[in-house]
């Protein structure tokens, strides 16, 4: 029998080590899986690499591992934002590596890697500072820049309803990162409001098979609230 | 000195006024998603945000905000019908694949190229952060820039070439500022409306570089 239902947050989480790589989704507040981020910071592991959209808003969730100094390096696509205090002072202190990427890039990037995809050329960034470096090619006329997959030891993510095989659905806009980093992990998390027999999921509807995800623990559902405004540069 | 300016509705409205009927767009942060307030009645279009949404209506009544249905600036919205959610990777497929007629972004400098700078200052205690910047300017069949036409100490945001981090090169079809509408085009930098009663050698004066008239 297959069963990835996990009875709490803490044991779902028990095993990553001290300098995973971690993926945490949600953009803004919406999908971020805030019990999960949580219980990784219970957990106490070490020297992690975080992938994320953002990097961490207010005091809680992702912002808290970061000032609880659990973090080595963040991927992601906008850390500056009008609440992301934790990583600014990390960033300016040199304390925490940053590696910027477009956030097409990121979300390709990390679906490549679930994908089984060695490297992709894209045009995104072509001639700018953040393709320095990188391998670049003219197809047909078109100038484009190698990109490499980000793969990763875990993913968390929030989902709306899950079932014991794993197949999960989202909630609007909190989708976002969810189905392509459940892709891209060795070990996808993922929480959920409502967990259901299987069946229930009407299996036109289910957004992620159940095959990515390994772990499916129940959360409460909480309002999601507001924040992670940007701030100009 | 003073010189008559064109209001950020009204900026909002030249760009509108072009766009057409059935297109998809995406409104960059800040002045583009003014665009939203000003599209004409009858026309049907579908707006697009990179965070996973197609078919994105108005703000939320107070008291109906779901902070689960958000645009990429991570304000409330509400979903028309016909309106649907995808993921991160479809969402930018849809930008990089070229789905997308439209894109307005908010702009540092645009180069008579139409090169664009929009992401990143590049002052050395900024924090770099460049959202989808890059993969709209690269992505849309058009993609138009609406700014203010001088920064605030009175230098064209129209140069030469850009002085700030690019975002993208040679992408900008089109320049909506509060002076002028002015099209990139192989000739040069085409005016093709400016606000009533700034002369034509002031706005070239302002501008700097060379304009072509209409």
């Amino acid at each position: 029998m297959i069963d990835k239902i996990v009875a709490t947050t803490a044991q779902a989480l028990a095993d990553v080590p001290d300098g995973a790589t971690v993926m945490i989704g949600g953009f803004g507040t919406a999908g971020l899986p805030n019990e999960l981020t949580d219980a990784l910071l219970a957990q106490g592991a070490r020297e992690l690499t975080i992938v994320n959209n953002n990097a961490g808003n207010g005091d809680t969730g992702l912002a808290a591992l970061l000032a609880a100094g659990r973090v080595r390096k963040i991927i992601c696509s906008f850390p500056r934002q009008a609440d992301s205090h934790h990583f600014d002072r990390l960033y300016r202190a040199g304390k925490i590596e940053l590696e910027l990427v477009p956030q097409g890039n990121l979300a390709e990037r990390i679906r490549a890697a679930g994908a089984g995809i060695g490297a992709f050329f894209t045009p995104t960034g072509y001639g700018t500072e953040l393709a320095q470096g990188k391998e670049t090619r003219d197809i047909a006329g078109r100038m484009y820049v190698l990109e490499h997959p980000i793969h990763a030891d875990y993913a968390l993510i929030k989902a709306e309803r899950g079932d014991r095989w794993g197949n999960l659905t989202y909630r609007m806009t909190a989708r976002n990162f969810g189905p392509v980093m459940a892709m891209a992990a060795r070990t996808t998390v993922a929480s959920v409001h409502e967990i259901v027999e299987l069946g229930a999921l009407d299996p036109e509807v289910v957004v992620t098979p159940g095959l990515f995800v390994q772990r499916v623990v129940h959360v409460e559902r909480a309002v999601t609230q507001a924040g992670g405004f940007k701030t100009a540069a | 000195m003073t010189h008559p300016k064109w209001t950020r509705d009204e900026m909002a409205s030249h760009v509108a006024q072009d766009i057409a009927d059935g297109a998809v767009v995406n409104l960059g942060i800040g002045l583009p998603t003014l665009v939203a307030n000003h599209l004409p009645s009858g026309r049907e279009i579908m707006m697009h945000s990179e965070n996973g949404v197609v078919g994105m209506g108005p703000a939320p009544a107070a008291g109906e905000e779901d902070y689960d249905l958000i645009n990429a600036g991570k304000q409330p919205v509400t979903l028309l019908r016909g309106g649907c959610f995808f993921h991160h990777a479809d969402s930018f497929a849809m930008m990089r694949g070229g789905h997308l007629d439209v894109c307005v972004l908010g702009a540092f400098q645009v180069s008579v190229g139409g090169d664009l700078a929009n992401w990143h200052t590049g002052a050395p205690d900024a924090i770099p952060a460049v959202g989808g910047a890059m993969d709209l300017a690269i992505g849309a069949k058009k993609t138009y820039v609406m700014m203010e036409h001088l920064t605030r100490t009175g230098e064209s945001k129209i140069v030469a070439i850009c002085t700030y981090p690019l975002t993208c090169i040679g992408c900008v079809s089109r320049i909506y500022t509060d002076l002028a509408t002015i099209d990139i085009t192989a000739q040069g930098l085409r005016v093709i409306d400016k606000v009533e009663g700034l002369a034509w050698t002031e706005l070239q004066r302002l501008t700097g570089v060379p304009l072509l008239a209409p």
